[in-house]
């Protein structure tokens, strides 16, 4: 009895994360193809965990709405790199350059964040391929500004710096090693053998004790051990020694690597912020809003505000994740750093198992893991496979799109399935009367 | 405190020149269980819109009367409002989500909340949730609609009776609740259940709440209604005491209405005629107006009427047998069985289809007239086409000429054949919906709700061309209509359909007792209503 | 004047927009005395050149699929058609010819399955689809690597994989365009490809007059109505999705024979967006369109990209804007038809 129920929950586990698991399967091949080191694969993880997290929890909140993933996060990276491009015009440096960053980002990502509201909520049951085609309409208003409007009559600002050699328009590449580079990351630094081995023993602990509450309720405990035995193969890996020896070499000049654990504290933030805001007033009411807009509307609540509000939601937190990316990087090539942005941020957290209707923390975080490995090792392993690296490059973008078609045609075929009868009847609040269809069918 | 807690006085409503509501005045008072009677159409929906500030109203011109509540004239401009007013809807369909907990579902928009950190910065809507409170809150409305169900469990998991008793939990739960609206909720349950609820519904009234009780079932208006309203065509025709109530008086006054069938003669009895189309429990799964296995004989050239309520299956029996939706049963035409759910074959066969859908099924509204009469044929029969070996095209001149004859045949008052089918009154795209069906020479021609939403000049020409199509040419027709004037005007025999089973077969000059009662769901001989619902 | 109103708020502000930039881009060529002429038949050129591709949104729209972002799943057989007729050294008319059968026979093949998915998908077609054609253009980079092709006029002299922009020289680069060429008042007109287009659009023309085409359309305007005349609408959806993904694949073979040069691998990714844009310039909808929507979509946009650059240039002596331009616009009026689709029939 109790055997079969442990196995029934295990198996839920595993039909509930089947995506991933796929996916960590498809990684663990290529990387085992590619002959890439272990410890050079944690070290190119742990840096892109740092640089796309934040944007890819960004992600959370429209889903919840029922908005669907919101591919208009480019917007939100558009309106951070506008604060970048101003902060390195007033010539800003260090923390003040930082924080200038994300105090500029704010009302702009808030205000065109607004904007994206107000036009998806004209084209409700459409706001992935709208929200998509405003990343790309607002992409062309980007460039206008910054390469036609910035520097002429318009925007008179003179800067050799900043502006290309006409003095007209942004340059195409903006070094930012004197404003934000690593700016975040420096706050602190650990070593990353410390970082993981922590976070493994914390993850041997957390799920050790939820494996004895589940024991104490009766509840099947199968899923929290094999979560704890996967935080101590972590711990494991990590101290394999090959792999111990090239984390403590792999940083710069043979020193043991590092990893910015502010930027992952706030990503952290970020992680308890989306838990918690669910929990609000507010998200409970965008729950709502995300199971039924109308049900939501016959309850009182304000359904385009909502929706409004997601969608500057997550547009503020893009625009702040981009930040983050960016001080990572160091570089900001104005025309193209924001353009991917959506399409790699949704292909992670689908590939961590999330879909159009429901996303979580962990998928995003997972999803991030799992998509940047395969980002990691697909070159090498195309070049193993068939001599041809590019294959690999191919491949990932093939990737990328292919997992997002398929997460939207599932969801598409699951709504059809679900039958046609939710969608007709839409907002009519007391009886939805004879009389009232006779007076439509009359005008 | 005035002794009332809803008045609504002299409420007339017209829409677009259509008087839907004239000079009706209802009074509640706190504790009164007032069932609110009608058929379709009636003007029931109109009244509860007008009294939930429904934009609908004020959009098509406002209403004229007045709305007391608790003896001040009413401000109540939108469901919202209505709300902060203590007026209460529990509605038809339900207003529920399946994902949430039965507490969450309660507590829709009303949630309580502690405050924390963030809400001291943002304001109030970043408050945490107190889930043990909404909980405690959630627990004790369901005790109060007697009800005992697990207030965590998910909706999605539960039985549908349950569903109404928690919309009601919903509304009982709300601080100052006055009035609370019923609009017909025992439609869904079983028998036991609506016991149950009724039986709520007194509870709640012994509480001082006042319910407007929406209902057709009149053996439950008997039952728990104080005080009995009747409308009939927007008109009050009677407001008593439940003392001096029957269930064959409320039927009466529901339906009873002058008919006039001078222009038909008298119904013609042509059971000696062979059986033309022959339904053996004919299922259809039509959201909405299910068919839980009908079974009937249409003799060769009659009219046949189908009757009943709303929701009640009636629609469903032509588009079943016309595979609009998915049907299971017997259906022989002509003495050979139809295949089912192949619409193709139904309309080879002879028959054809009026929709009572005019504007989403029956027509191509963005098209021109001559293309939608020619449509069906042009698809089922190959007509109106030129061939060129493989290749056809369609024969515009023959369609011009075809439609033109239609519209001088129907009286379609358009600018032209090329006209788009849009652009048309109601009436006049009823009868390019016709048009389009004889154009297939149809020898049974299925006509749903042929009148609805037209002119009265339309309607008597659309009943008319029925009735000289079935005299002149021979074709069978069978007519289903919520208008029992209608039916009663035209039909040879009326089916009363009765939750998606016939009720009776009667004829048109039975009483409107008799027919009042059949709509009600009593069996003639047996008295009582149907069991077994799903 | 109600009347009037109504009429500019049907036509759009978007288009009145455009078609006001695309007459202050004819004045301001004259005003600055910019060689109109040339300007004018680079415009003539560019029509047939796109006009088919334009044409393919024509049955996808009318067929109930809306805007058919996934016509790169044409695009992509169309190259097929090309590189294997390239391959099977196939010159002149007749390669031309190879290339459209075969395109047509893969365009079938695929057509037919896409459409069968997206009557799995109602209601969310172009979302998906726009995504299925990211994939394919995609999944075709590998494609075009491992395929093995050996022509060298097609294929990297060293490595593997055929080559990014391969040139339709000494092949059928130009045949259309070349063929019964002249020459007026300074305006050339490259009458085959013209032709051409005008052929393509008199057959769909005469489709949707056919009994099928009949029903095709009332399919995509109203499934309800269609099925109670008994047509299966998920057939005729697939019929509609086809024929669009065929004239997609013609559509870039004229394109790529007027160009000189076949563009492989990411190239085709963006080109629907391109051609929906026109339709949609020209007065089409997502759910609606005809014809004339598709000439006069492609002569607007057309005309609009190629006078926007020496006028703009000419005039704010600025690079890139004729390109934002053309982002600005070709994004705008998608996301102005999105905005503006009613759900269902009512």
């Amino acid at each position: 009895m109790q055997k079969g129920k442990e196995r029934a929950a295990f198996m839920d586990f595993i039909f509930r994360n089947k995506v991933a698991i796929l996916f960590s399967i498809v990684s663990l091949l290529c990387l085992y193809v590619s002959g890439i080191q272990v410890s050079f694969l944690i070290k190119e993880l742990l840096t892109r965990l740092a640089r796309n997290s934040f944007l890819v929890l960004a992600l959370i909140i429209p889903v919840i709405a029922g908005m669907g993933m919101n591919f208009s996060i480019v917007i939100g990276a558009m309106s951070a790199q506008a604060a970048i491009i101003m902060v390195t015009y007033f010539k800003l440096s260090g923390i003040v350059a930082l924080i200038a960053t994300f105090v500029l980002a704010l009302p702009l990502s808030v205000f065109f964040g607004w904007l994206t509201g107000k036009v998806l909520n004209r084209a409700v049951g459409q706001e992935m391929i709208t929200g998509m085609m405003l990343g790309y309409f607002a992409n062309g208003i980007y460039q206008m500004i910054f390469l036609v409007l910035v520097g002429s009559a318009i925007i008179p600002i003179v800067d050799p710096d900043l502006l290309l050699s006409t003095g007209v328009g942004v340059r195409n590449s903006i070094d930012l090693t004197n404003t934000i580079k690593y700016t975040m990351d420096n706050i602190i630094q650990v070593p990353a053998v410390w970082f993981l081995v922590a976070l493994g023993a914390f993850g041997i602990f957390w799920f050790v004790r939820k494996a004895l509450m589940a024991k104490k309720k009766g509840e099947a405990m199968s899923v929290h051990i094999f979560m704890a035995a996967m935080s101590a193969a972590l711990v494991a890996v990590v101290l394999m020694p090959g792999v111990y020896y090239g984390l403590m070499t792999s940083g710069a000049g043979k020193t043991p690597l590092q990893v910015p654990l502010f930027t992952f504290f706030m990503i952290f933030l970020l992680f308890l912020f989306n838990g918690f805001f669910l929990k609000t007033r507010l998200g409970q009411n965008l729950r709502t809003v995300g199971n039924s807009r109308q049900v939501a509307n016959s309850a009182g609540i304000n359904v385009d505000k909502m929706r409004i509000t997601a969608i500057v939601i997550s547009t503020v937190l893009a625009a702040w994740g981009q930040i983050i990316y960016l001080q990572n990087v160091g570089t900001l090539q104005t025309m193209t750093s924001h353009e991917s942005v959506g399409l790699y941020a949704v292909a992670a957290i689908v590939v961590g198992g999330a879909s159009v209707k429901k996303a979580t923390n962990a998928q995003a975080i997972i999803g991030v893991v799992l998509f940047h490995t395969l980002f990691i090792v697909s070159p090498q392993a195309g070049q193993a496979l068939f001599n041809n690296a590019q294959l690999g490059e191919f491949f990932r973008v093939f990737l990328s799109y292919g997992v997002i078609a398929l997460a939207l045609a599932l969801h598409a075929w699951e709504r059809i399935k679900k039958g046609k009868g939710e969608e007709g009847a839409e907002a009519q609040l007391p009886p939805a009367g004879e009389d009232g269809a006779k007076a439509a069918s009359e005008s | 405190m005035s002794e009332y807690v809803l008045e609504m006085l002299n409420i007339s409503k017209e829409y677009s020149g259509n008087q839907v509501l004239k000079d009706v005045t209802i009074k509640v008072k706190p504790g009164e269980i007032h069932a609110l009677l009608g058929e379709n159409g009636a003007g029931k929906s109109t009244l509860m819109n007008i009294l939930f500030g429904m934009p609908v109203i004020s959009s098509t011109g406002g209403f004229g009367g007045r709305v007391i509540i608790d003896g001040e004239e009413s401000k109540i401009k939108s469901p919202n409002d209505a709300i902060h007013a203590g007026i209460g809807m529990v509605h038809q369909e339900f207003m529920l989500i399946p994902g949430f907990t039965v507490t969450e579902n309660i507590k829709l928009n009303r949630e309580i909340t502690r405050p924390n950190m963030a809400s001291r910065i943002f304001g109030k809507s970043m408050e945490t949730l107190d889930v043990d409170a909404m909980t405690k809150d959630a627990e004790a409305a369901l005790k109060k609609v007697g009800m005992d169900i697990d207030a965590y469990a998910e909706v999605a998991g539960l039985p549908v009776g349950h569903m109404q008793f928690i919309e009601i939990a919903r509304e009982v739960d709300k601080r100052g609740i006055k009035l609370l609206v019923f609009d017909e909720p025992t439609a869904v349950l079983t028998e036991q259940e609506a016991a149950t609820l009724i039986k709520a519904m007194k509870e709640l009234a012994s509480e001082g709440i006042a319910i407007l009780f929406i209902t057709h079932r009149l053996d439950e208006v008997i039952e728990a209604a104080d005080n009995i309203t009747i409308l009939r065509d927007g008109v009050q025709v009677a407001n008593l005491p439940v003392a001096e109530a029957t269930v064959a008086k409320l039927a009466e006054l529901m339906i009873g209405r002058e008919v006039d069938r001078s222009a038909m003669g008298e119904p013609r009895d042509l059971s000696n005629e062979e059986v033309v189309l022959s339904l053996k429990n004919l299922t259809v799964d039509m959201p909405g107006e299910e068919v839980k296995g009908v079974s009937f004989d249409v003799y060769k050239g009659e009219i046949f009427g189908i009757g009943g309520l709303a929701g009640q299956g009636k629609l469903g029996i032509p588009n079943g047998i016309m595979g609009m939706y998915h049907a299971d049963g017997e259906v022989v035409f002509e003495g050979e069985p139809i295949e089912l759910n192949n619409t193709k074959k139904a309309l080879s066969r002879g028959l054809a289809f009026v929709s009572e859908d005019r504007r989403g099924v029956g027509l191509l509204l963005e098209e021109s007239i001559e293309d939608n009469i020619v449509f069906t044929a042009m698809q089922a029969k190959n007509e109106f086409l030129l061939k060129f070996g493989p290749i056809t095209l369609k024969d515009s001149g023959k369609i011009r000429r075809h439609a033109n004859d239609m519209i001088n045949l129907l009286d379609i008052r358009c600018t032209g054949a090329t006209q788009y089918a849009g652009r048309l009154s109601g009436g006049n795209q009823q009868k390019v919906c016709v048009a389009k069906a004889i154009t297939l020479g149809p020898k049974l021609l299925f006509v749903s709700e042929p009148t609805r939403g037209i002119d009265i000049g339309a309607k008597k020409l659309v009943l008319d061309f029925l009735t000289k199509l079935n005299r002149e040419e021979g074709v069978t027709v069978v007519m289903v209509s919520s208008e029992l004037v209608e039916l009663k005007t035209v039909c040879d025999r009326i089916a009363i359909v009765s939750e998606g089973k016939v009720n009776a077969i009667m004829k048109p000059t039975d009483s409107d007792v008799d027919f009042g009662l059949a709509m009600s769901g009593y069996k003639k001989n047996k008295g009582g209503a149907e069991d077994g619902k799903a | 004047m109600e009347k009037l109103k109504r009429r500019i708020k049907e036509f759009g502000l978007p288009r009145i927009i455009i078609l006001a930039f695309f007459l202050f881009l004819c004045i301001m060529a004259i005003v600055r005395d910019l060689n109109f002429p040339a300007l004018l038949s680079n415009v003539i050129a560019r029509m047939p050149m796109d006009g088919v591709l334009v044409l393919a949104m024509v049955p996808g729209i009318l067929c109930g699929i809306g805007l058919n972002f996934g016509v790169s799943i044409g695009i992509i057989a169309g190259l097929l058609g090309m590189t294997i007729s390239m391959e099977m050294g196939a010159t002149g008319l007749v390669g031309l010819l190879v290339a459209i059968a075969i395109s047509t026979a893969f365009s079938t093949l695929f057509g037919y399955g896409y459409g069968a998915a997206l009557n799995r998908m109602k209601g969310s077609e172009m979302t998906v689809s726009t995504y299925v054609g990211f994939s394919v253009v995609a999944l075709m980079c590998i494609g075009w690597t491992l395929l093995p092709f050996k022509n060298p006029s097609m294929v990297y002299a060293m490595g593997t994989g055929l080559r990014p922009t391969i040139s339709m020289d000494g092949y059928y680069g130009a045949i259309l365009d070349n063929f019964m060429k002249f020459e007026i008042a300074g305006i050339t007109i490259p009458t085959g490809s013209l032709l051409f287009l005008l052929g393509m659009c008199l057959i769909v023309w005469l489709f949707l007059r056919s009994k099928t085409g009949i029903a095709m359309r009332a399919a995509g305007s109203n499934p309800l109505y269609a099925e109670a005349s008994g047509i299966s609408v998920n057939k005729m959806r697939i019929v509609g999705t086809v024929i669009s993904t065929i004239i997609g694949g013609i559509g870039i073979i004229v394109y790529s024979q007027s160009y000189g040069f076949m563009q492989l691998y990411n190239a085709p990714r963006m080109m629907s967006f391109s051609a929906i844009a026109a339709v949609l310039i020209g007065g089409a909808s997502a759910s609606k369109a005809s014809i004339s929507n598709v000439l006069l979509g492609v002569f607007l946009f057309q005309g609009i990209l190629v006078l926007s650059l020496p006028v703009v240039n000419d005039v704010f002596k600025v690079q890139n804007l004729s390109e934002i331009m053309r982002i600005i616009i070709t994004n705008g009026i998608i996301i102005y038809a999105l905005t503006r689709r009613k759900g269902g029939a009512s």
